[in-house]
C-alpha cells in the first residue's frame, strides 16, 4: 500500500508527535503512568483500551485540557508546552470529540469561525470561511451546506463540520475520539475515505476507538493502553484483533461468544400492526409486526432513531400504542391503566432499557436499591404490612451482584460509582434473575468494556438456551450478527426485512438500514 | 379617543417602558451568555437608591447616574463570583441579590437621610430634564406629524433615548460582531467556546458586567428621571416583568422593544383610566393596575408559543474529563 511505504520512508524523519514519560494523577488515581509514544507523520495511528484505561486523559493533555504532572511533549521534534486549547491549536493539533463541540443553532460557517475570527466584525471572516470550506470540500469529500444550522444536519454531517473546523485551523494532526459510535456503516465508510485522503496529503491522524475491526481496517500502527499504562505499540499489519483484545484486557477474550444452534419453541411474543404517534404528531411506528419464539434471540437492527426505541418503550410499558401484542398467547393492554411496566413484569416481560442511566437505574441510589426497583413489591422484600425488609434486599442484591461478576461487588455503593459495564450488569442481574419469559434488551453493550461485553453476551445466550425469548435492539451490527438467531431491520418506523445471520452480511444489512429495499 | 389622548398614553408608555426595556436588554446579555439573572430587580433597586442619594448630596444627576451604575455593578460582580467563579446556583444567587438590595437600600437610606428609607426629593440639576429635540416647537402646529414629533418623540430625558438606541446597538453587537458570536456561543454550548481556545469565564463576566451597566441605567432612570428621588421598593417587580418580556421576546433585542413597550402601555392605560365604566359594571382601578402582572403570568404560563432559552442557561460550566 502506498501509505505504508510512505510511513517507512518518513520513519527516519522526526515523528509528528512524541510523548515522553507522561504521567498524570487525579488525587489517588493514576490516570496516566509514564506514557511514551511516537506517532509518525502521515500515518493513521490507533489507540485502543478499555474505558478508564487513560486514553481520554492522554488526549486531553495533548489538547491542553489538563497539564501533565511529568513528561514532555514534542511536536515535529520540538518540545512544546500546551497549557490550553489555544496552544494546542497553534501547535497544529485538531480534535474531534466524541460529543461534538458545536453550537446547535449556529450555521456551519459560524461554528467554523468561532475562535478564529479575522477581526471584530463577522462578515469578512464568514466570507473567507465560505471560500476555504469550498476548497476543502472539493479536496476531501467534505461536503456540507455552509449556511445550514447544525441542528438540521445529520450526525455524520455534524462530524464533518468538526473535521472542517480542525482543518480550517490548519491542523496537521487530527485526533478523533470514538468517531464511528454514532454513524451508520455507510457514513463510517465515508469517514474512513476522508481520513485516508487526509493521510495521503501528509496529515497525521490519531484514532481512538474500541472497535477493533476499525483499527484493523484503517490504521497503520496501533497503541494499546491498559490501566493508565501504554502496554504496546504495534504495526497493524503484524497484529490481529485477538491479540489486541488480549492486550487490552490482560487475558484471553472471546470476541465471538460460541453458541450452538437455536431450538425455537412456541411463540412467546406476537406483535401485529403496532403503531405509535408521538406528541408532535409524527408516526414513529408504522405498523410493526414480528414474533419472538421461546429459545431464540431476535435481533432488531437499525440506525438509532428509526423506531426501535419506541418499540422497546411500548413493549416495556411506558409508551401508548395501537395494534395488538400477545405474550404467551394472551393479549396485553397497550393503553389504559393496565399498560404499565408493573403489569408487564407480572406477565413475565423483563426490560433492560437502552438508556440505562436514565431509565434503568437511579444513579444516586445504591446498587441494592437499584437491584430491587420494579420488583420492590415482591413478597420477599417485605418485613410486614408497613415496612420493607432492607436487609433482605441488600442480601439479595449482594448475591446477584456476585453471580453477575459486578465489580466491586459492594451493594451499598451508589449506582453512579460503577463503570458503564458494571452498571449494565446490575440492570441485567435484576431483570434476568427474575426468570422472565421474555427479555427486552436495548443496546446491551453500549459504553461497555470488551471484557464485560463477553460476559453480557454469554448471559444472553445462556438465557436463550434456557428456553427464554430475547428481543435485542442494537445499533452494533457486529453484535446483531453474532448473537441473533433471526434479524429484522427497522427503518423509519417500519420493518424493512428479515434475514438469517448466516445468510446475510453487514453490507446487505447496511442497505436495509438505509431504507434501500434489497 | 382623540389624537392628543392617544399620544399622551403613548408618551407615558415610552416613559414607563424605558426601565423595562433597559432591564430586559440587561437580562438578554446575561442569559444569552448562559447566566440566568433573576437579580435584575435587586440591581435596579440598588442603582435607584444610589443614584437618588448621590444626586441629592452632590446636586448632579450625572454623578448620581455613575453612582447608580456602580451600585448595580457591585451586585453584578457578586452574581458573577457566585455563578461563574464559584459555580453556584444562579437562581439562588439572584434571589439573594434581590433580598440584599431590598434590605440594604432601606437600611442605608434610613441611616443617611432618616426619612424612613426614602431619599429627599430631587429637583433641578438633581433630575434628568426633558430634552426638546430640534424643530419640535416650530413643527408643533403641523397636523399629525407635529403633535407626534412634539409629544411622543421629543421631550424625553436622555436615558430614554439611550434605552432606545441600545436596541439596534445590541442587535448589531450580538449578530454582526465577533464579541456577539462568542457571547451567543457561550450561552448555547460553552464547551464549544472552550475547545476553540476562548475563555468562557471572561466572556460570561463581560455579559454580567453589561447587565450591571444596563440595570444601573434603568435604576437611575427610575429615581432621577421617572420620579424625583428614591422610594422604598420603587422597582415594584419591574425586574421580573422585564424577565417575562425577555421570554416573550424570545431573547431577541428588537422583539424585546415590542414586549417591554406592551407592558409599558398596559401600565400607562392603568394609570390614565382609573375606573372603567362598562355600562353599569365598573372595573375597579386595582384590576387595571394588576393588568401588567396578569399578562406576565399569562406569558410565563407559556401562551406565547415555544420559547427556547439558550441551551446552556443556568448551568455553571465545568470542564469535563
Amino acid at each position: 500500500m502506498g501509505a505504508r511505504q510512505q510511513t517507512e520512508r518518513q520513519a527516519t524523519a522526526a515523528p509528528a508527535i512524541e510523548l515522553r514519560a507522561i504521567s498524570k494523577a487525579f488525587g489517588p488515581v493514576q490516570a496516566n503512568k509514564d506514557i511514551s509514544i511516537r506517532v509518525e507523520r502521515g500515518t493513521i495511528h490507533g489507540i485502543v483500551g478499555e474505558n478508564g484505561a487513560g486514553k481520554s486523559t492522554l488526549m486531553s493533555i495533548l489538547y491542553g485540557f489538563y497539564r501533565a504532572d511529568a513528561g514532555e511533549i514534542l511536536i515535529g521534534g520540538r518540545p512544546v508546552q500546551i497549557p490550553d486549547s489555544q496552544a494546542a491549536i497553534r501547535a497544529g493539533i485538531g480534535m474531534v470529540f466524541q460529543h461534538f463541540k458545536l453550537v446547535q443553532n449556529f450555521t456551519v460557517l459560524e461554528n467554523v469561525i468561532l475562535g478564529v475570527e479575522e477581526g471584530a466584525l463577522l462578515r469578512p471572516s464568514l466570507n473567507k470561511a465560505r471560500r476555504v470550506l469550498g476548497d476543502l470540500a472539493r479536496e476531501y469529500e467534505l461536503d456540507v451546506d455552509p449556511d445550514a444550522a447544525i441542528e438540521d444536519l445529520s450526525v455524520g454531517h455534524q462530524q464533518r463540520v468538526e473535521i472542517l473546523k480542525a482543518l480550517y485551523r490548519q491542523a496537521d494532526i487530527l485526533i478523533l475520539d470514538e468517531p464511528t459510535g454514532v454513524l451508520t456503516p455507510d457514513e463510517a465508510d465515508h469517514l474512513f475515505r476522508i481520513l485516508a485522503s487526509l493521510r495521503d496529503q501528509g496529515k497525521t491522524i490519531i484514532l481512538i476507538t474500541h472497535k477493533l475491526r476499525e483499527i484493523m481496517e484503517i490504521t497503520d500502527a496501533v497503541s494499546v493502553m491498559r490501566r493508565g499504562e501504554m502496554v504496546a505499540t504495534l504495526k497493524t499489519a503484524s497484529t490481529s484483533p485477538e491479540e489486541l483484545a488480549e492486550r487490552m484486557v490482560g487475558r484471553k477474550v472471546l470476541l465471538h461468544v460460541p453458541k450452538g444452534p437455536a431450538n425455537p419453541g412456541r411463540n412467546v411474543l406476537e406483535v401485529e400492526n403496532l403503531r405509535v404517534v408521538d406528541a408532535a404528531g409524527i408516526e414513529r411506528l408504522r405498523g410493526i409486526g414480528l414474533t419472538v419464539r421461546a429459545g431464540e434471540i431476535l435481533g432488531v437492527a437499525g440506525v438509532a432513531g428509526n423506531g426501535q426505541s419506541e418499540l422497546l418503550k411500548v413493549l416495556g410499558g411506558f409508551q401508548r400504542a395501537t395494534g395488538r401484542v400477545r405474550v404467551n398467547g394472551d393479549d396485553i393492554d397497550l393503553t389504559g391503566r393496565r399498560s404499565d411496566g408493573q403489569t408487564r413484569r407480572a406477565r413475565g416481560i423483563a426490560h433492560v432499557p437502552e438508556d440505562r442511566q436514565a431509565l434503568g437505574l437511579i444513579m444516586d441510589f445504591t446498587a441494592w436499591e437499584n437491584c430491587a426497583f420494579g420488583y420492590h413489591n415482591a413478597p420477599e422484600y417485605q418485613k410486614n404490612a408497613l415496612f420493607m425488609d432492607n436487609a433482605a434486599m441488600q442480601a439479595d442484591a449482594q448475591a446477584k451482584m456476585e453471580r453477575f461478576d459486578v465489580r466491586p461487588p459492594t451493594a451499598t455503593l451508589a449506582a453512579k460509582s460503577f463503570s458503564g459495564g458494571n452498571q449494565q450488569k446490575i440492570v441485567l442481574a435484576r431483570e434476568i434473575e427474575r426468570n422472565p419469559d421474555l427479555l427486552l434488551v436495548g443496546q446491551p453493550t453500549r459504553g461497555v468494556d470488551i471484557g464485560a461485553i463477553e460476559f453480557i453476551h454469554k448471559r444472553l445466550v445462556a438465557l436463550r438456551d434456557a428456553g427464554k425469548a430475547v428481543l435485542m435492539v442494537s445499533v452494533e451490527l457486529e453484535e446483531i450478527l453474532s448473537l441473533s438467531d433471526r434479524i429484522v431491520v427497522m427503518f423509519d418506523g417500519r420493518i424493512m426485512g428479515e434475514r438469517l445471520p448466516d445468510q446475510t452480511n453487514e453490507r446487505e444489512l447496511g442497505l436495509l438500514m438505509a431504507g434501500v429495499a434489497a | 379617543m382623540d389624537l392628543m389622548t392617544a399620544l399622551q398614553i403613548l408618551d407615558s408608555t415610552v416613559r414607563l417602558g424605558t426601565p423595562l426595556l433597559l432591564a430586559c436588554l440587561a437580562g438578554l446579555y446575561s442569559e444569552r451568555a448562559g447566566i440566568f439573572d433573576i437579580g435584575l430587580e435587586g440591581k435596579m433597586l440598588m442603582a435607584a437608591f444610589f443614584s437618588g442619594a448621590v444626586a441629592f448630596v452632590t446636586g448632579s444627576v450625572w454623578l448620581g447616574l455613575i453612582a447608580g451604575i456602580a451600585g448595580a455593578m457591585s451586585l453584578a460582580v457578586v452574581h458573577g463570583l457566585a455563578s461563574i467563579t464559584f459555580r453556584g446556583n444562579q437562581l439562588i444567587s439572584g434571589v439573594a441579590i434581590n433580598f440584599l438590595a431590598s434590605g440594604l437600600t432601606v437600611l442605608i437610606g434610613q441611616k443617611w437621610f432618616a426619612l424612613g428609607g426614602r431619599t429627599p426629593a430631587l429637583s433641578g440639576e438633581g433630575r434628568f430634564q426633558p430634552i426638546v429635540l430640534p424643530f419640535a416647537d416650530s413643527l408643533r402646529d403641523v397636523p399629525v406629524i407635529g403633535p407626534v414629533y412634539y409629544e411622543l418623540i421629543s421631550g424625553h430625558t436622555a436615558l430614554v433615548y439611550v434605552a432606545f438606541a441600545a436596541v439596534p446597538i445590541s442587535w448589531w453587537l450580538l449578530f454582526r460582531t465577533r464579541f456577539g458570536l462568542r457571547l451567543r456561543a457561550v450561552g448555547e454550548n460553552p464547551a464549544a467556546v472552550d475547545t476553540a481556545g476562548i475563555s468562557v469565564t471572561r466572556l460570561r463576566y463581560a455579559a454580567v458586567a453589561i447587565a450591571g451597566l444596563l440595570t444601573g441605567i434603568a435604576g437611575a432612570y427610575l429615581a432621577t428621571g421617572l420620579s424625583a428621588g428614591f422610594v422604598k421598593e420603587m422597582t415594584a417587580g419591574r425586574g421580573f416583568i422585564a424577565l417575562a418580556a425577555l421570554i416573550f421576546a424570545k431573547w431577541r433585542p428588537v422583539p424585546a422593544l415590542g414586549a417591554t413597550m406592551l407592558f409599558g402601555l398596559l401600565e400607562a392605560v392603568a394609570n390614565r383610566y382609573q375606573n372603567i365604566d362598562l355600562g353599569g359594571v365598573v372595573i375597579p382601578v386595582q384590576a387595571m393596575q394588576a393588568l401588567p402582572y396578569v399578562l406576565t403570568v399569562i406569558i410565563l404560563a407559556g401562551f406565547v408559543g415555544k420559547a427556547i432559552p439558550p441551551r446552556a442557561g443556568g448551568e455553571p460550566y465545568v470542564k469535563e474529563r
